[in-house]
């Protein structure tokens, strides 16, 4: 079998895997680290500004109307869970498939799917008419004594959606504790140690606890695996289940939970690339890394173009006159730039990933996973407006364009994810630490000593 | 059976430099017949729980709980809801209609088992716990960075300070410890 590089570059041992990661955390705070975090900072205060004006103005401000009652508010809803769904996926399917590769990436890939869920959720809430009676979406006892529609997939969207959030923090945390603990035993700051001490909940490394623990890790990751699968599934019948054509399609769940993946993992680059040339961790997160995350991306997005063709395939083998219009009107019709745009990001684009030039070079894809995430957004912008924009009934066509505020929301959501990714990178150890101590040389050897 | 005194110290600590020092210790100290033991490392080491004796982890069976009162809970409430404390008849579908009941159901059931599976595992630990002797070693900070703890419990019926200490110090390890409660 061909000898594969390393995945953690030789000459590490337990003392300077853990020197190195939790010195970007213990060695305080670098002059680039404020601008940064300020500028998200004040991404957050236009966020928090556009909220005010929409709860107080209504929802108005942004450019929904009939026919096009969901523009930009539900695609980024849709566009943020999914990038969430590659954190999930690297943390705990990869587990079940022993990919020890994941162990380099999985924490900050976690934390962004923590925070693209927390952008995701602030839609729901925005797009609503009435957004002071959200509650009613929960099931309690009322004074009026109605409760939620369960036949609806917007009623298990908020159980999908609220039950991906509690699980993904669950896990995010559960994988913190021994580096906590690091944290903890390694730092000289007083404060630090009581906070990192209190968090840490006292884990001393006791390997009956570890024994509890490894199990508890690998049970979270058997459930988040088919979480991650039905929340896209879910998030995609809210689509599927209405009747409009090229929302009425079964092959929805797969096709967005595929297109989810690859989003995710483009965003996972994004974030990984700059992070490890700033950081200096090419020797935690290596060009095999990139390698394994161009290929899932490839592929990933071979399904998304499969899903396109079939789409266009089906509405014309289906002989239906309204599927047909659908899908001439994407590539002929007023949206047709975004149609075309979105082909040449998510379809054209990732084919040079093929090239393994290409695929060994971190600036290339940077680059394509930028292309990937404009040509994701672009995706679901296509499929919801384009539906609702000419429907069954040609009286009832209109079109649809974003206003400043759908502009700034999205502007803010994004400057919310990055503030959040900054205090992370900031305070907590963004690669796992116990994790890479188990893949070094010296542990594994151990392992399979007879 | 007179109730022996408390021993002055909580334990007796070893430390190792490798993982593989630390399970060839383990094994010899169950081996010699010590039961009331720990071991500390820096990641988690499967060859050390079987050294040390440990039986498989109860954490599965609380996650098969959680998932049941979770499946048990979730279609409960949607069924309870929709068919019997206020039906509302939506295009002739059944007040039972469990193809659409499926989804809350799945989340809830995974929601729950999730809840036990995190609690439950640091219950089983029991955790938090804010003090415990081990912190007492300076050098036991290491056991989060890059070094091998075997900690005997003077509760142990077999633990006797000198012979213990020498059972230890015989291990070959970089260091032994007296661990004050």
């Amino acid at each position: 079998m061909k000898d594969r590089p390393p995945l953690i570059a030789p000459g590490y041992t337990s003392a300077t895997v853990t020197d190195k990661i939790s010195a970007v955390v213990l060695r305080g705070t670098p002059r680039w680290w404020f601008a940064a975090f300020g500028a998200a900072f004040l991404l957050v205060m236009l966020l928090l500004f556009t909220l005010g004006h929409l709860f107080l103005r209504g929802i108005g401000i942004y450019g929904v109307n009939i026919p096009v009652g969901w523009g930009w508010d539900i695609t980024n809803f849709v566009w943020w869970i999914g990038i969430g769904h590659a954190g999930t996926l690297i943390s705990a399917i990869l587990l079940l498939l022993r990919q020890d590769w994941r162990n380099s990436i999985n924490r900050f890939a976690e934390a962004m799917t923590l925070f693209a869920v927390a952008c995701a959720a602030i839609y729901p809430v925005a797009h609503l008419g009435r957004p002071w009676v959200l509650y009613w979406l929960l099931p309690y006892p009322s004074t009026m004594g109605v409760w939620p529609q369960f036949r609806s997939p917007l009623v298990w969207d908020v159980f999908a959606v609220s039950t991906y959030a509690t699980i993904s923090l669950l896990f995010w945390f559960v994988g913190l504790i021994p580096d906590l603990a690091t944290l903890r035993d390694r730092t000289r700051n007083r404060f630090a140690q009581i906070v990192y001490g209190i968090l840490a909940m006292g884990w001393r490394g006791s390997a009956r606890h570890w024994h509890n623990y490894e199990s508890a890790y690998l049970m979270l990751a058997g459930l988040a695996t088919p979480l991650v699968v039905s929340v896209h599934s879910v998030v995609s019948f809210d689509f599927a289940v209405g009747v409009v054509p090229g929302w009425h399609s079964t092959i929805f769940p797969p096709y967005f939970v595929a297109g989810a993946i690859f989003s995710g993992f483009a965003m996972v680059l994004t974030l990984a690339i700059p992070l490890r040339a700033l950081f200096g961790l090419e020797d935690f997160i290596t060009d095999r890394h990139l390698q394994n995350m161009a290929k899932v991306m490839l592929a990933t997005g071979l399904i998304v173009a499969y899903g396109y063709l079939i789409e266009i395939f089906m509405a014309w083998y289906g002989d239906n006159r309204y599927d047909m219009y659908m899908s001439v009107n994407r590539m002929l019709g007023p949206y047709a730039f975004q149609f075309w745009s979105l082909i040449a990001c998510n379809v054209i684009a990732p084919q040079v990933l093929w090239i393994k030039r290409v695929r060994r070079s971190p600036a290339f894809l940077f680059v394509i996973a930028i292309v990937v995430n404009v040509g994701m957004w672009l995706e679901r912008y296509v499929i919801i407006v384009t539906s609702l924009h000419r429907d069954f009934l040609p009286s009832s066509w209109g079109m649809y364009s974003g206003t400043i505020w759908d502009y700034s929301t999205f502007l803010g959501t994004i400057g919310l994810f990055l503030a959040l990714m900054f205090l992370f990178i900031r305070f907590l150890p963004m690669i796992s630490i116990f994790e890479m101590r188990a893949i070094l040389p010296e542990a594994r050897a151990e392992e399979v000593k007879e | 059976m007179t109730r022996r005194q408390p021993h002055r110290l909580y334990g007796m600590m070893a430390e190792f430099a490798t993982p593989g020092d630390l399970v060839a210790a383990a094994e010899a100290a169950r081996s010699a017949g010590y039961r009331r033991m720990d071991a500390f490392t820096p990641f988690p080491i499967e060859r050390l729980s079987e050294a040390l004796g440990h039986r498989p982890s109860r954490v599965p069976m609380l996650v098969l709980i959680g998932g049941i009162i979770g499946a048990l809970a979730g279609y409960g409430l949607q069924y309870w809801i929709s068919a019997v404390t206020y039906p509302l008849n939506v295009g002739g579908r059944p007040y039972n209609s469990w193809p659409a009941f499926i989804p809350v159901t799945f989340e809830v059931t995974i929601l729950v088992a999730g809840i036990f599976t995190v609690f439950g595992m640091l219950a089983l630990n029991g955790l938090p716990t804010p003090y415990h002797p081990v912190f007492n070693v300076e050098r036991f900070a290491l056991a989060s960075r890059d070094r091998y703890f075997l900690c005997i419990e003077s509760k142990d019926p077999k633990f006797d300070e000198a012979a213990t200490r020498a059972f230890l110090a015989d291990l070959r390890p970089s260091g032994v410890f007296d661990v004050e409660p």
